[in-house]
């Protein structure tokens, strides 16, 4: 085994034994410190957490692809506002009435839609004016959310549709709704990222994307493409969430790019594109709602949790460039 | 740059693509509601942008220097938060220099982290954000922060006060602009900040301490974040734990609209302040025409992604992306 497959294996499984160290920690630190009298380590605590880890996941997921690519998308909170007002609101539209549970299809069919419609605006603004995505998404975030506070201002919009809650809640084998939609979205997105041409040319562009220019990729339609699917599970990860909760504040979803990103970087995924993988993502998600819930566990005040994970991001940063200090870490732009 | 003067008119609105919309949109809002160009007007303009303007004019620097810092927002309102804290501890006197002394440390925090450990600043910087608006909930304990004897507190100036008629937080902003113009296009230092964004490692062949310049300019932004704070925090006399929430963003369009260029290496003071007023001016002008609060942030955006693409396309010389 040459020394560079050693370092992605360490690279690769530092998340999971993270994960290890974390489950421990609040187990054996949950004995002394918690105020319930419940095992951190429950298996029900544990399902709980794979379905909090949803909202974030599923956007996560998308991020890891557009990180790969080199580029990032800040604007997903906005998407994920913008299409959960418009799964609630257009199911109380008069001509939805009539349609009785046929609402719902239609009423999730335009709530993705609007996601995708989102992403492909930063996708041709990216393709077509070659301004960097961490700038049009950075406009774009401040726009979206315009559009969020436009549609109702700063009211609540509220519908519960109780075939949407019991379907949200519903549990088969075990796990809940919102897990399953984030284990088969992971696993759809790793098929596409190990086993198809579109994976391969993500990482290429990542890699160099001049050489991938000069190999014949087409960069702009494939950049197209990604902003789409993020959009798309942007909008994904509301009409999941939002099936349950029936009420979304013209803030939601705010900082969940943040999120996202700590979780796709915790995972090992290059800022600087070409590297990165699906799998380790979901690891990320997995590790920061552990430390959220942990805190929670062992009575640690909730604002904590802020400063913990802003420390262990930079934490990895730095670790991770001690392993691998030939990478160079500038911000392509 | 000789092609590009050949396009004339042209070439002349994609170089100054902003200033020629500024100056359409001061037209027209002043030609659609003539109470925009009132002084009043102007000047609550300018001490409403004050804030933003006082961040901006620090991230200019860390922009120039080649790296970002979305912290300055979480920052904000750590200094707010802190400043009306120790008002009622220690008194005003002390307050403010204690609030400078631990923002400027929370700044020499990341300025180390970037600068010596040579980290990835989007990534310290959001991490930063988050822990800086962790560390600020922990102080509080969540709680909003209120100054107990409203009126007999002279604190109020720096957000409220008069000076020869002219606002406090107006005079903070121009006398700070006007250092750090001073600060950057006049002495050595200023000079290292732009080699040291231009090309970090020439700079270092040269000679330059590149770390201890990145560390500066993070030091620069940190004074800036806390000066900001402190007009918020004399303005309202009190404040909620997520004042500054986001405003990272609204600076950072700022320093784009401007001009300089997130690769670093260019920029100036004076052309922030006019991103500064563009926003602001721009916002303003939107509401008196009536429409809602937030489309200013639909318009924002549109103005953001237009200036940066006719900066690009005036320096590749051809409108639309060669990417295939």
């Amino acid at each position: 085994m040459n020394s560079e497959t050693r370092g992605n294996l360490i690279k690769q499984g530092a998340i999971w034994a993270f994960i290890v160290v974390e489950l421990l920690f609040f187990s054996i630190a949950g004995e002394y410190l918690s105020v319930s009298d419940k095992a951190f380590m429950d298996f029900d605590n544990m399902l709980l957490l794979l379905k909090q880890s949803a909202p974030i996941g599923i956007i996560a997921l998308g991020m890891t692809i557009i990180m790969i690519n080199g580029n990032i998308d800040l604007s997903v909170g906005a998407t994920f506002a913008l299409s959960a007002i418009v799964l609630l609101d257009s199911m109380t539209w008069p001509f939805m009435a009539g349609l009785g549970d046929w609402a719902i299809p239609l009423a999730w069919g335009l709530a993705l839609l609007t996601g995708v419609v989102l992403g492909a605006i930063n996708g041709l603004i990216v393709w077509k004016t070659g301004v960097d995505a961490f700038i049009v998404t950075l406009g774009s975030m401040l726009g979206y959310r315009g559009l969020v506070f436009m549609y109702n201002g700063e009211q609540p919009t509220s519908h519960l549709n109780w075939t949407l809650v019991d379907f949200a809640e519903a549990q088969f084998l075990g796990l809940h709704t919102a897990t399953w939609f984030l284990l088969v979205a992971a696993l759809l997105l790793w098929l596409l990222m190990t086993k198809t041409i579109h994976g391969r040319n993500a990482y290429a562009i990542g890699n160099n994307r001049e050489a991938a220019v000069n190999a014949g990729i087409r960069v702009g339609p494939h950049f197209l493409w990604n902003f789409m699917l993020i959009g798309f599970l942007a909008s994904l990860s509301a009409v999941v969430f939002y099936s349950e909760s029936g009420s979304v504040n013209p803030n939601d979803g705010m900082l969940y790019e943040l999120w996202a990103i700590t979780a796709v970087v915790l995972g090992g995924t290059k800022l600087t594109g070409g590297y990165g993988s699906i799998v380790s993502t979901l690891g990320g998600v997995i590790a920061i709602q552990l430390l959220r819930k942990g805190l929670g566990h062992i009575g640690a005040d909730t604002e904590t949790v802020n400063l913990v994970i802003g420390l262990i991001l930079i934490a990895v940063l730095f670790l991770d460039r001690q392993l691998n200090r030939k990478g160079k870490e500038e911000l392509k732009i | 740059m000789a092609e590009l003067t050949k396009k004339g008119i042209g070439g002349f609105i994609a170089r100054h693509g902003i200033l020629v919309a500024f100056v359409l949109f001061m037209v027209g809002f002043a030609l659609a509601n003539p109470r925009f160009i009132a002084i009043e007007n102007i000047s609550g303009v300018i001490r409403s942008s004050a804030i933003i303007g006082v961040m901006a004019l620090g991230v200019t620097f860390v922009v120039i220097g080649g790296n970002l810092d979305l912290s300055v927002g979480s920052m904000m309102s750590f200094s707010t938060i802190v400043v009306l804290d120790l008002h009622d501890k220690l008194g005003p006197t002390l307050a403010i220099p204690a609030m400078f002394a631990m923002t400027l440390a929370l700044g020499a925090f990341i300025g180390f982290l970037v600068g010596y450990l040579k980290l990835n600043s989007l990534i310290v910087t959001l991490g930063m954000l988050s822990a800086i608006h962790g560390l600020t909930l922990t102080y509080s304990g969540g709680k909003n922060m209120d100054i107990d004897d409203k009126q007999g507190t002279w604190f109020s100036i720096f957000g409220q006060g008069n000076v020869a008629g002219i606002p406090v937080p107006i005079l903070m902003f121009a006398l700070l602009a006007v250092v750090l113009t001073l600060l950057l296009s006049k002495t050595p230092f200023g000079r290292k900040v732009y080699a040291v964004g231009g090309n970090g490692t020439a700079a270092t062949f040269s000679g330059i301490p590149r770390a201890r310049v990145v560390f500066m300019t993070y030091m620069i932004s940190a004074f800036c974040v806390a000066t900001a704070g402190l007009i918020q925090a004399s303005r309202s006399l009190g404040s909620q734990n997520t004042v500054g929430q986001g405003l990272e963003l609204e600076v950072l369009a700022a320093v784009i609209l401007g001009g300089a260029s997130l690769l670093g290496g260019s920029g100036t003071v004076f052309k922030t302040v006019i991103g500064v007023l563009i926003l602001g001016f721009i916002q303003n002008g939107l509401l008196l025409m009536g429409l809602a609060f937030y489309a200013q942030y639909v318009v924002t955006w549109v103005i953001i992604i237009l200036a940066v693409w006719l900066d690009i396309a005036a320096k590749r010389g051809r409108l639309w992306s060669p990417i295939a």
